[in-house]
């Protein structure tokens, strides 16, 4: 449409004749239709994609049919497929038979649609007029008419204290969803600060669940994860309280800092016979650091590729992390078993607003 | 012969050549890589030493030292153990292809299983170290795999991938796939460390926790694959690619077809027969 109607339709006055009656009203020209047939012109044609039309639906059908026995017929779930089967494997065998069924249902009725209405219907092209969108003039003046007279007999203008009360009235109400976002949790409070490590709570083994001792990690280049006592069950305590504990060969670990308190200390003590405990929350977006490579000392986040130098106070030397690992105060408690000194002097994990 | 001459420019003779190439190395690699040989790690001896000595002298020691003390080019075994020894010599990174922080996982040409062997109680009887890890401590049967799957997901999987498909380190180093790796092999890195990977001896997991690592290894790349393809098993990455490229892609060749302009063989056809 490069032109509108009203342009098109405007009478062309040609000089000397004389002029259109004042009430002439547009007739909207109805375009020429070419001549339809509903003989496709090769028979021939038609016929084969008639057939490979309708193979394609009956496959459709069968699929369709499939579908519904592969959801019947395919068990899943332990209690129900035979003894002995893989259940993950049913799960795979289930989805693959359910997935492969929907597909080539749609598929080919979608291919069939498609070859019907391209080698079938006549090619024909046929045009719609559109009109104006916006009313007749004297459509819109008997709305605007009813639209005041309502408005007057409701007294709404008349009474602006019925009014104003009215929409006040309804302003809480608009609120009030807003206030139920309050039931979406318990606010942080200081949890964000704090793990679950205190003094003498010790360190056992993530999945294994033991304590070690100084001699359990006594090759320098030993990595292990640790968790703290008694909260394997505890997935929101775990969820900041994962600690990897490092063996260094005595000489390799230089001078640890790590902010206590806002200042910046050594922390030389908190290490233990060349142990060295750093958070595995990436405190960058909190993924779990853990690809320690013993050559270099480079502890690498997966997520984001910060890297943090775990001889060196697990400072940033590479990646979007804005600060060091913390580390964690090592001492050995009455048993000989590393434990806690302390919790963490700093947060763990990413930043958050209040943390300054 | 004069039939093969006249047929040689067939359209088929570049596909025939092509599949009859690749079998011919398949066939190759089948007979030379010789399977797994099954020489028991045997108790050393002293004339296992002697042998293994003259092995290191031959091969090694231009870069292990005269002594296995080290030099400039690599560093000292004394200490390092059997372990060490077996784990670089039977995935094939020892004798190493160039000089570099990482040698590749290949097939081991060079020395016979007995032969690695020999090395190893060489190196062991210079100053210790861990011991190649008996057949009764690498057999996953009555492992706990679920733990093993617990544990890996803890300590390996950040490098090596959830299913032990590998993945990057820093600085263009990587970990390695674990798929070709043998339970012996598996046992012996963790003791050992090799390269950049932590060592996690017998004190952080123990002997039996390395067994259900090992079997949650050895079960995960034995899990089938109903669909048929596992692209690696390294999850999102490959599955996304696989799904822009793939998915995307027949998409775009569809709504290709949905919009090119109808072929005008209705008219042509009708012309014909008129």
């Amino acid at each position: 449409m490069s032109e509108t109607p009203e342009e098109s339709a405007a009478p062309y006055r040609v000089i000397g004749t004389p002029s259109p009656a004042p009430n002439a009203v547009d007739v909207p020209v109805e375009p020429e239709r070419p001549e339809f047939s509903a003989e496709a012109p090769a028979p021939q044609h038609a016929k084969n994609a008639e057939r490979l039309v309708a193979a394609l639906f009956l496959l459709a059908f069968l699929a369709g049919c499939g579908f519904i026995a592969a959801y019947v017929g395919l068990e899943i779930g332990q209690s129900t497929i035979p003894a002995g089967a893989d259940d993950v494997v049913a799960v795979l065998r289930s989805n693959l038979a359910l997935g492969t069924a929907l597909a080539v249902a749609l598929l080919a009725l979608g291919t069939g649609s498609m070859i019907w209405v391209r080698h079938l219907t006549p090619d024909i092209e046929i045009e719609e007029e559109r009109h104006d969108l916006n009313s007749a003039p004297a459509d819109r003046a008997a709305f605007q008419r009813d639209f005041a007279e309502g408005a007057a007999i409701s007294q709404v203008t008349k009474r602006p204290l019925l009014r104003r009360t009215m929409l006040l009235a309804t302003a809480p109400l608009a609120l009030a969803p807003l206030v139920l976002l309050r039931d979406l949790g318990p606010l942080p409070q200081t949890d964000l600060r704090h793990t679950v490590w205190k003094k003498g709570l010790r360190a056992v083994t993530l999945g294994g669940l033991r304590p070690l001792t100084p001699a359990d990690i006594s090759t320098p280049g030993s990595m292990i994860t640790v968790i703290p006592e008694g909260y394997q069950d505890n997935p929101d305590a775990l969820a900041k309280a994962g600690v990897i504990l490092i063996k260094f060969e005595p000489g390799q670990l230089h001078v640890p800092t790590n902010y206590d308190g806002g200042t910046l200390v050594s922390t030389m003590n908190w290490t233990l016979d060349n142990i060295v405990a750093y958070s595995k929350i990436c405190t960058h977006v909190g993924c779990p650091v853990a690809l320690y490579e013993q050559t270099t000392h480079h502890i690498l986040c997966p997520c984001h590729q910060s890297t943090f130098d775990a001889a060196n106070g697990a400072n940033v030397i590479f990646g979007p992390a804005a600060r060091a690992l913390p580390q964690l105060p090592l001492m050995l408690d009455s048993e000989g078993y590393l434990a806690a000194a302390s919790d963490f002097t700093q947060p763990v994990g990413p930043s958050f607003w209040e943390r300054g | 012969m004069s039939s093969i001459i006249a047929r040689r420019r067939h359209p088929a003779v570049g596909y025939a050549a092509v599949a009859g190439g690749l079998v011919l190395c398949g066939v190759l690699y089948g007979t030379l890589s010789g399977g797994n040989a099954s020489a028991a790690a045997p108790a050393s001896s002293s004339t296992q030493v002697a042998a293994g000595q003259k092995l290191f002298a031959s091969s090694c020691d231009s870069c292990h030292g005269l002594d296995a003390q080290g030099t400039t080019l690599g560093p000292s075994l004394i200490g390092a153990g059997a372990a060490a020894v077996d784990f670089q010599m039977s995935t094939g990174r020892m004798p190493a292809k160039e000089l570099g922080a990482e040698n590749d996982r290949k097939p081991q040409t060079e020395f016979s299983q007995t032969q690695i062997y020999e090395i190893a109680a060489y190196i062991a009887s210079l100053g210790g170290g861990p011991a190649i890890p008996a057949q009764s401590q690498v057999s996953t049967s009555g492992a706990n795999t679920a733990l093993g799957q617990e544990l890996f997901s803890a300590n390996c999987s950040q490098c090596h991938g959830f299913a032990g498909a590998g993945g990057a380190l820093t600085y263009g180093k990587t970990a390695p796939s674990l798929n070709a790796s043998t339970p012996t092999q598996i046992y012996e890195a963790m003791l050992t460390g090799p390269e950049a990977m932590p060592v996690f001896g017998d004190g952080t997991i123990t002997p039996a926790e390395k067994k259900d690592i090992i079997a949650y290894v050895t079960d995960t790349r034995n899990e089938a694959n109903p669909g048929g393809f596992s692209l690696g098993r390294t999850g999102t990455v490959t599955e996304g690619l696989l799904g822009w490229l793939g998915g995307l892609g027949f998409l775009v060749l569809i709504a290709m077809w949905l919009t090119t302009k109808r072929r005008d063989h209705l008219k042509a056809e009708s012309e014909q027969q008129s």
